[in-house]
């Protein structure tokens, strides 16, 4: 008995050690160790063998039964790791497949102008104020010292509804509401919004555009704040490195009145095609508000004074993308408007 | 403006500075030069040549053979130009020599003969061909006889210029005259201003003699000067004059036009000349034209005259549109021997509307419409009278009829230099500002810390303090501003509670995955109302550019719409867009009732993942998705109603309403509509902004996350198609009571296995009570009486 319990052990050890899978390796525990194993009928035997040799057997088999058992786990261990490295292989995907996209879209590069200037004059105590596109005549003109018949009114040719009524020119007539509605007190504001004038669309002009002014109304307002204010928009809007220079220029509803060039942002100055080799960049207009703007609004012109500046949204996105037609912001095609997604932070 | 720097230096000394840093001088002092032109670009090896004979070329027609002598050769030269002829001075560009655009004169053969050189038209010499005298204009230009054989055409024809472009703003019209170019840049350069000499013999016989004026309008035209001047030859003006003509952009015509042009140039005073022969009445009234007068004026055209255009009449008719163009009926021409010249302010807002009413701007008008100056007025009809003297041989009349209501004092700003600096924010020294008004030859005087400054009447544009503020400031320089920031106590910033939104909306609908589009408010008619919510009257403009963009839109869906079809047809077949902006609709108010509204369009696929077989095209369901979540960010409850709408799909539209307002609409659009388009399935929504913004925003409450779970069940039933899952989800609420937390649709069904007309919907409902875990029995008794309420209402349980 002995010796059949030694070729079991021999013969059960050299099938676990053959088994190449688990499955194998299962088959083999239930034909030695499982209820009709042989290990288990020579257990069931035992009960016709001596009394006093009984635990002697009983004992070999179970030491037999242990080894079986220990280097059945052992050999499992090694097969189940090595059945899981099989899986592992077999999911094994191309990770250069392109990933499922997340459907994101963005806003028109004009409002991410205008928002960002917005942004920038929030952040320095200025209000954003709104006003209707079409507009009386009133406060897009006369509150804006351009009576009728004023040689000035033809810098701006205007689309009329009726002769009191039109679409606004330029963005100027918020401030005048403004000033009207704050009653002789100090203002800060913004006004971005579209505005209209009667030209032919090109590469260069557009019958509608976005304009995007200011306005400062206080005791004590003098130029230099104006110029203080302007260069503190420019290093933030087109790099720490800008310099400004103030131009006269004529507007009829500031005096004196100025325009803003920047050192050109793309050569620093040298001059290059972006500054027309000049090495300056037409950005604004500005001036000291006129004082028949501020009294017309019912001000005191001689205790406030204030500055006001505008620009053109468009202008500043071709200028700093290098867009080459005015018609690209109002055509929306999906292929010029999706290169503005990225972030510029 | 446009300005000879050989000219200027008649009146100003410009230092020799090279064009370029005068221009960046006068720009950088507030005249904005826009262009610097060298009249001699390019130009080069070009003389004066004799045309000894002139023959036809036998091989062609419209070439003739010249033999020139171009001073050290006679050569032979081909010549294209028909008015060629032997006995000609002319201009001859030799071999070797440069044109305008890099062109090179080479020896050539034409047609078998040998051609050494090029002779030119004055617009080969980069001339503008509407400069070109009229008798040139089509062919070569003729130098005057005693024109220098073999000398250099650039230097002795004054092209070796330089001409300035100003680009004017219109409080400076005094700088539309050389002199008051010249009086600009005296005070930037601190030149002096040399005027014109004028100094010419009278006749003994007096203007007045053979002229009388009345003035009738004396409000429109304070002041009139008349100089007649006799016995003149009318032919070609010097060159030197033709030149400057066309350098100040002025077509030459003959001695007596050309003189009336170039005073005008350098006066900024606009003159006129009659023929004195023409006049028949020896008379000149200035009156209101009356109703059914008529005048031909120079351009040829027949004009209606209205009672407030003011004209120049022989006391009978119309001969000139005062301050606008003269009549051709008192022409000068080449018969004319005796001249009236006339010189007058007339008053601009007369000026500015005949010339608008008539749609004619000359040099003359644009000069009257922003007012010339009053004290020149005089001077310039002496100088043309000593111009003609010089020119035409003529014999001028003593004296000048006149005319005169007119006043001319000088306007006195009274400043305090202290204004000055408060306002710049500078500390500029007193003796600088005297400077300064010294340089622009404004007389100051000084009392009580006050400077009392007199105005010439050529700066009508200063009036007021600031006027004399800008003054002094751009000429100490706007670089020596300093940089300040306002001192006034800072306020806090921010955007309005509408704008928040309004920003909140672009977040949402882009991470949505929208684009954001703008289009133009101006649309055709027929667009104007289509896809409108609310149509209301148009309303159009006066004066359109086109009838494509006459009238303000009332939807922004067209031209949305007109986007996603430029996109399609570029072959991007998904596209998704949206824009916010306003619609302007007629309301009680005289003011528009403007209305920002959102508008989205979509087609194609809403979900491509190409490789993963994963696709899901656009429809009604993807739209109503994105409006449910874009009201669950603002907090509102936007109901859907089933609707129809022109241009949009009848079973595929729903309105939105807020409140039981109506405030969008959503729909898939028309297939007739489709098609017009060229579009396929298309999504759209249009929906007020102003008002969902309106609905004020509740206080965000916070409750408890739950500490008990919830318990979902499901049931499956069998509807009619024409039941809408809505009104069975109201259903399931108000039968489910308060423990029901959710209802939610999770299957549709509605085929084969199912009785015609029927449907099957599967909902899942979760019950869930914040006090309490619930039991089976208790969420079983709930259900229970869902289910029945079901079956009552005529709703079958699927098996």
């Amino acid at each position: 008995m002995e010796i059949q319990l030694n070729e079991l052990k021999t013969q059960a050890l050299e099938k676990i050690a053959a088994a190449t899978d688990v499955k194998e390796l299962n088959a083999v525990r239930v034909a030695y160790l499982g209820k009709k194993g042989p290990i288990t009928d020579l257990l069931k035997g035992m009960g016709k063998l001596p009394a006093e040799d009984r635990p002697k057997m009983g004992a070999l088999v179970n030491v037999v039964r242990e080894e079986v058992t220990e280097r059945l786990e052992e050999r499992m261990e090694i097969l189940e790791e090595q059945a899981i490295n099989e899986k592992l292989q077999s999911e094994t995907i191309d990770i250069t497949l392109p990933g499922r996209p997340v459907r994101t879209g963005n806003a028109h590069p004009l409002t991410r102008v205008v928002e960002e200037i917005e942004d920038l004059f929030i952040s320095m105590g200025y209000e954003v104020e709104e006003g209707p596109e079409v507009e009386k005549d009133y406060y897009n003109f006369e509150a804006l010292n351009l009576p009728k018949g004023h040689p000035a009114r033809d810098m701006q040719d205007t689309f009329y509804i009726s002769e009191e009524l039109l679409l606004r020119t330029h963005t100027s007539p918020v401030q005048a509401r403004t000033m009207e509605a704050k009653g002789g007190e100090p203002i800060k504001i913004i006004c971005p919004g579209k505005v209209y004038r009667r030209d032919s669309d090109d590469a260069t002009h557009s019958h509608q555009f976005t304009q995007i002014e200011g306005l400062v109304i206080g005791e004590d307002i003098r130029m230099s704040d104006l110029k203080g204010t302007l260069s503190v928009f420019a290093k933030k809007m087109f790099g720490d490195d800008r310099e400004i220079r103030l131009r006269p220029s004529f507007f009829p509803f500031t005096e004196p009145s100025v325009e803003m060039d920047i050192s050109c942002f793309k050569c620093g100055g040298e001059g290059c095609n972006v500054c027309k080799k000049t090495g300056w960049i037409e950005i604004l207009g500005a001036g000291m508000v006129h004082p028949n703007v501020l009294e017309m609004a019912g001000y005191d012109s001689k205790r406030l004074t204030g500055f006001a500046f505008g620009m053109g949204p468009e202008r500043i996105a071709m200028l700093k993308y290098g867009i080459e037609d005015i018609r690209h912001f109002y055509t929306n095609d999906v292929r010029f408007l999706s290169q503005f997604e990225r972030t510029e932070v | 403006m446009l300005v000879s720097v050989k000219w200027l230096n008649d009146y100003v000394n410009t230092q020799g500075l090279p064009p370029a840093e005068l221009g960046e001088k006068i720009t950088r002092a507030g005249i904005e030069v826009d262009a610097v032109i060298d009249r001699s670009e390019g130009l080069s090896n070009i003389v004066v040549g004799y045309v000894e004979a002139c023959e036809k070329h036998p091989e062609a027609d419209k070439l003739s053979i010249c033999q020139v002598n171009v001073g050290e050769t006679v050569d032979q030269i081909i010549c294209g130009a028909p008015n060629i002829a032997a006995g000609q001075k002319v201009i001859v560009a030799r071999p070797g020599a440069r044109l305008p655009g890099g062109m090179k004169i080479k020896k050539a053969k034409l047609r078998g003969e040998e051609s050494n050189g090029m002779i030119c038209s004055l617009q080969e010499l980069g001339i503008e061909g509407k400069l070109v005298p009229k008798a040139y204009a089509e062919g070569i230009y003729v130098l005057p006889e005693n024109a220098e054989v073999g000398t250099d055409v650039i230097t002795n024809f004054h092209l070796d210029d330089t001409v300035l472009e100003l680009g004017l703003t219109p409080n400076r019209a005094d700088a539309m005259s050389m002199l008051g170019v010249a009086y600009e840049v005296a005070a930037i350069l601190e030149e002096e201003v040399k005027l014109p000499e004028i100094t010419y013999t009278e006749a003994e016989e007096e203007a007045s003699s053979m002229l009388t004026v009345n003035v009738d309008s004396p409000e429109a035209n304070p002041l009139y000067v008349a100089k007649v001047v006799r016995n003149i030859e009318v032919k070609e003006s010097p060159m030197w004059l033709q030149q400057r003509l066309m350098a100040a952009g002025v077509r030459p015509h003959n001695n007596v036009v050309d003189v009336t042009n170039y005073v005008l140039m350098e006066y900024g005073q606009p003159l006129h000349a009659f023929d004195y022969d023409l006049l028949e009445t020896g008379n000149i009234t200035v009156r209101n034209a009356k109703t059914d007068e008529t005048i031909t004026t120079l351009d040829g055209n027949e004009r209606k005259l209205s009672l407030h255009n003011l004209v120049i009449t022989n006391g009978e008719k119309p001969v000139a549109l005062a301050g606008v163009m003269g009549g051709a009926n008192s022409e000068v021409s080449k018969n004319t021997t005796t001249v009236v010249i006339e010189s007058a302010y007339f008053n601009s807002a007369s000026i500015r509307s005949t010339s608008k009413e008539h749609g004619l701007r000359s040099d003359a008008s644009s000069r009257y419409e922003k007012g010339v100056d009053p004290n020149r007025v005089i001077p310039a009809a002496e100088r043309a009278a000593q111009l003609l003297a010089e020119l035409a041989g003529g014999e001028v009349l003593k004296g000048s009829v006149i005319f005169d209501e007119l006043k001319r004092e000088e306007k006195v700003v009274t400043v305090s230099p202290d204004f000055i600096n408060s306002r710049l924010g500078m500390k500029i020294r007193f003796e600088d500002m005297l400077d300064i008004l010294n340089r622009l030859q404004f007389k100051t005087e000084a009392m009580n810390n006050q400077l009392m400054i007199s105005v010439p009447t050529r700066r009508q544009d200063i009036q007021i303090e600031e006027d004399i503020v800008e003054e002094i400031a751009r000429l100490y320089g706007y670089d020596e501003i300093p940089s300040t920031l306002p001192e006034a106590a800072t306020t806090p910033g921010g955007l309005s509670p509408y704008q928040l939104k309004r920003r909140v909306v672009r977040h949402y609908l882009e991470g949505a995955g929208l684009l954001q589009a703008t289009t133009y408010s101006l649309t055709s008619e027929k667009s104007a109302t289509h896809l409108a919510l609310k149509p209301t009257d148009l309303t159009r403009l006066l004066m359109p550019m086109s009838e494509e963009r006459s009238t303000l839109r009332q939807s922004l869906l067209p031209h949305l719409l007109e986007s996603v079809s430029y996109n399609t047809a570029r072959r991007t077949d998904s596209v998704a867009l949206y824009e916010t902006g306003s619609v302007f609709l007629k309301g009680q108010d005289e003011l528009l009732n403007e209305e920002e509204h959102l508008a989205i369009a979509m087609t194609g696929l809403w979900l491509d993942n190409s490789w993963q077989d994963e696709k899901k095209a656009v429809d009604f369901f993807v739209m109503k998705g994105i409006v449910e979540g874009l009201a669950a960010k603002l907090g509102v409850e936007l109901e859907f109603e089933r609707g129809e709408m022109d241009g949009l799909h009848p079973g595929r539209t729903a309105f939105l309403t807020l409140e039981g307002r109506r405030i969008g609409v959503i729909g898939q659009l028309h297939p007739t509509e489709q098609k017009n388009r060229d579009l396929k399935t298309t999504i759209v929504l249009e929906l007020s902004l102003a008002e969902l913004f309106a609905e004020p925003t509740e206080e965000l409450v916070y409750t408890q996350v739950p500490r008990y779970p919830s318990i979902t069940r499901d049931v499956a039933l069998v509807l009619s198609k024409i039941v809408e899952a809505g009104t069975v989800e109201k259903l399931i609420r108000s039968a489910g009571g308060k423990l029901l937390k959710d209802v939610r649709v999770f299957d549709l069904y509605e085929g084969d296995n199912l009785e015609a007309g029927k449907k099957s919907v599967a909902f899942s409902l979760t019950y869930f009570d914040p006090e309490k875990t619930l039991t089976d029995e208790e969420v079983t008794a709930v259900h229970e009486n869902v289910v029945q309420t079901l079956v009552e209402s005529g709703a079958e349980l699927r098996s």
